[in-house]
């Protein structure tokens, strides 16, 4: 008997299976202002004329920061350098669409985003030079910066969860790449949020890259945007180099997901610069590809609809360029006048009280130091990388 | 030839494809870019793409696929571009890799190696400095090596490759191009679960790992009147417990240095094991020099958590006036 529990011939099937795949979803990118510079004007959200030019402003800023903390880097005054050139419309377009009270989870490309919401550009530079304070990320409502690629997402999906049980009007909104939509972290993250109806919104910079891997050696996916309907999630694909698209697919995003349903926004974009200050783009991509991308430049596209719209007049592109130089430098002094460092701030914080143990390394060391003031020329001397 | 740490990884891994075919590197940015650090520079033009290939970001992938293919017949070489990023794939090493042999009772065995850069002192940013070996000797089936020199890099990953068990393989980053030694050309291996003595001495045993060897070696040196026997560890699982063991017999004093936080930290267990096979030699207590019980602080103080030779200095005086 035991022996007819075998399927004696494997037999083939002679019957309509109809398969799916992802050609069978035809998913659309939300454009407002095309390459070309041709619009629509119905289609231009309902923004003052001040919002309009505050948007170019945001973006003037964020590519005069990626310059200066990059030659910042050089001059050995900044630690490492992640540069948004290029993304400047999907940073500045989807930090104008979301609210202060919103959480934002940033994964660190994207400052614009954040000092939109209110951290000092001063902060910014300190937590590139690897200062602990800097992570406080006073005067935002954001959480730290996740390095870890892709473990902020089921905590944004979390902090969701929270803003709903507590009735707030505010929703997570969590700052990704799509390299970071192949973790675990990812995936878990947002088939939970799908289930418990999180007041989240997941925006993806598909920058094309994720350091030398490019989009299509990352997931066999056609887009991001197809992973979240896997999940049950809302999304859309935007043109990431719009920033008026950005800005509406965001803000479209953000009310669904008050709604309590999350969404996966797509922003097509690219990455112009290196990955960071250590990283060499010449190795893994062609100058032609950069060249034709920088042929579809945010800025460009954005400076030549508010010129149709009469609005540049009002920008006078050198004075935004010099009162962010300006800004910079002020924040580059406030960094170097940061308090010294003290030993004993390696110990605190971890946590609510310290305990003995943890004093009594912090003793040991000081005590370490005083004998040994010598570890302060070692360090000091040490060649840095 | 002379070559640097990284150089001498990036070489066994050409001799290792060039000897067996089954043997496959993967990992994020390896390919095309030769790694983040250049470690597989070279490997996917001399092997082409089928053997050397980019991964997606997914720890959990690499280091399953790695499981799945070993257990299939092939001999995978995973990076894991740095150790921080590790803890994901943590789940893959406990739940299948380091127990899969003891779980088929034989039938199934992993023989995969998991590469990754471990530790502080290159100005990274957070996650990117760690020294979790502890954690990760502790999971039973699970080799732990870090090799400190160009040549033990060499030979003792060439080992890796070819151990019939999962072997995580830990390199310091920090002193990856910092200094030259002479690597053998072609193929040779160095033992896995055997410590070298680097230095013989009389006075104290030193024991150290990684990148913690050359703060040490300095901090030796700088002691001229001290006679120290210098052991590097190489390995934290298997453990040479014979080598520390019978130093410390003789000296009578020891030593232990690490750049991981101090509880639970390896040394921890070195003390155990002295204290078991000859706590009636000791004429004092060993000492331990190693980070403290907190995350590595970001770049601009990590200086200060990573124990520096005048620290090390200090501590082996102690123990030798003690
Ligand atoms: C879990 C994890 N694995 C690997 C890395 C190393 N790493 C840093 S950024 C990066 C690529 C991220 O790509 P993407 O998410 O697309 O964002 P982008 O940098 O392109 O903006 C990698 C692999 C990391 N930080 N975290």
């Amino acid at each position: 008997m035991t022996e007819d529990l075998r399927p004696l011939t494997a037999g083939s099937v002679d019957a309509d299976v109809e398969t799916l795949s992802q050609a069978d979803i035809d998913i659309g990118v939300h454009r407002i202002l095309e390459p070309d510079g041709t619009y629509d004007r119905a289609a231009i959200p309902d923004l003052s004329d001040d919002a309009l030019c505050d948007l170019y402003r945001w973006m003037v800023l964020q590519r005069v920061v990626d310059e200066r903390a990059t030659k910042l880097q050089r001059r050995g005054r900044l630690g490492t350098y992640a540069s948004g050139r290029g993304q400047e419309a999907s940073i500045v377009g989807s930090g104008f669409a979301i609210d202060d009270a919103d959480r934002v989870f940033p994964y660190g490309r994207e400052a614009g985003t954040l000092l939109i919401h209110g951290l000092s550009l001063r902060d910014l530079l300190l937590y590139w030079r690897g200062i602990e304070d800097a992570s406080k990320m006073e005067g935002t409502n954001a959480f730290g910066v996740a390095i870890s690629i892709g473990s902020h997402i089921p905590v944004a999906a979390g902090t969701a969860w929270g803003m709903k049980l507590n009735g707030d009007d505010a929703i997570a909104f969590a700052n990704l790449g799509d390299g970071a939509t192949s973790t675990g972290a990812f995936h878990e993250g947002i088939n939970f949020a799908g289930v418990i109806d999180a007041p989240a919104v997941f925006f993806t910079q598909n920058n094309q890259y994720a350091i030398s891997l490019s989009f299509d050696g990352q997931t066999a996916a056609d887009t991001v945007a197809q992973k979240a309907l896997g999940y049950g999630l809302d999304a859309i694909r935007v043109d990431g180099n719009d920033v008026l698209a950005v800005y509406e697919a965001v803000t479209a995003a953000r009310e669904r997901a008050l709604a309590g349903d999350p969404v996966l926004v797509e922003a097509v974009t690219y990455r112009r610069a290196a990955h960071t200050t250590s990283d060499d783009p010449n190795r893994y991509r062609d100058e032609e590809e950069v060249e034709d991308w920088a042929q579809r430049d945010p800025l460009e596209r954005y400076r030549e609809f508010l010129k149709s719209e009469g609005l540049y007049e009002d920008i006078d592109e050198d004075e935004v360029r010099d009162e962010v130089d300006e800004m910079f430098d002020e924040a580059v002094d406030a960094a170097d006048d940061f308090a010294e460092r003290e030993v004993s701030e390696i110990f605190e914080y971890l946590h609510a009280e310290t305990p003995p143990e943890l004093h009594r390394q912090l003793e040991e060391f000081e005590e370490l130091l005083e004998r040994r003031p010598d570890m302060y020329d070692y360090i000091e001397q040490r060649p840095k990388g | 030839m002379q070559a640097t740490i990284v150089e001498a990884i990036n070489d066994a891994m050409h001799e290792e494809m060039g000897n067996d075919d089954r043997t496959l590197v993967f990992g994020e940015d390896v390919a095309e870019s030769g790694g983040v650090f250049r470690a597989t520079e070279g490997l996917q033009d001399e092997f082409g793409g089928e053997r050397v290939l980019d991964t997606p970001l997914s720890e959990i992938g690499i280091v399953g696929a790695a499981i799945g293919l070993a257990t299939y017949g092939f001999r995978p070489i995973a990076e894991i571009q740095f150790s921080g990023f590790l803890p994901p794939a943590f789940d893959q090493l406990v739940t299948n890799a380091s127990r899969i042999r003891w779980r088929t009772r034989g039938e199934l065995t992993a023989p995969m190696t998991v590469r990754t850069p471990y530790g502080a002192g290159v100005r990274a940013l957070e996650h990117h400095s760690e020294s979790l070996e502890a954690a990760y000797a502790h999971v039973p089936g699970l080799k732990v090596a870090v090799p400190s020199t160009p040549h033990d890099a060499k030979g003792m990953l060439i080992s890796a490759v070819r151990d019939p068990d999962p072997v995580l393989f830990m390199e310091p980053k920090h002193v990856y191009r910092s200094f030259r030694g002479e690597v053998p050309e072609g193929t040779y291996t160095e033992p896995l679960g055997k410590a070298a003595v680097r230095a013989e001495g009389e006075d104290v045993t030193v024991v150290a790992w990684g990148a913690m060897m050359h703060k040490t070696r300095e901090a030796v040196d700088a002691l001229d009147d001290v006679d120290v026997e210098l052991i590097d560890l190489r390995s934290i699982s298997p453990l040479d417990r014979e080598t520390v063991v019978e130093s410390v017999k003789k000296t009578g004093r020891c030593v232990v240095v690490h750049e991981a936080p101090k509880t639970g930290g390896f040394a921890g267990e070195l003390i155990a094991t002295i204290n078991d096979e000859a706590l009636m030699y000791l004429e004092a207590p060993v000492e331990r020099v190693t980070g403290f019980d907190v995350p590595v602080p970001l770049l601009a103080m990590e200086d200060f958590y990573i124990p520096q030779p005048p620290r090390i200095e200090e501590a082996i005086r102690e123990t030798v006036t003690y």
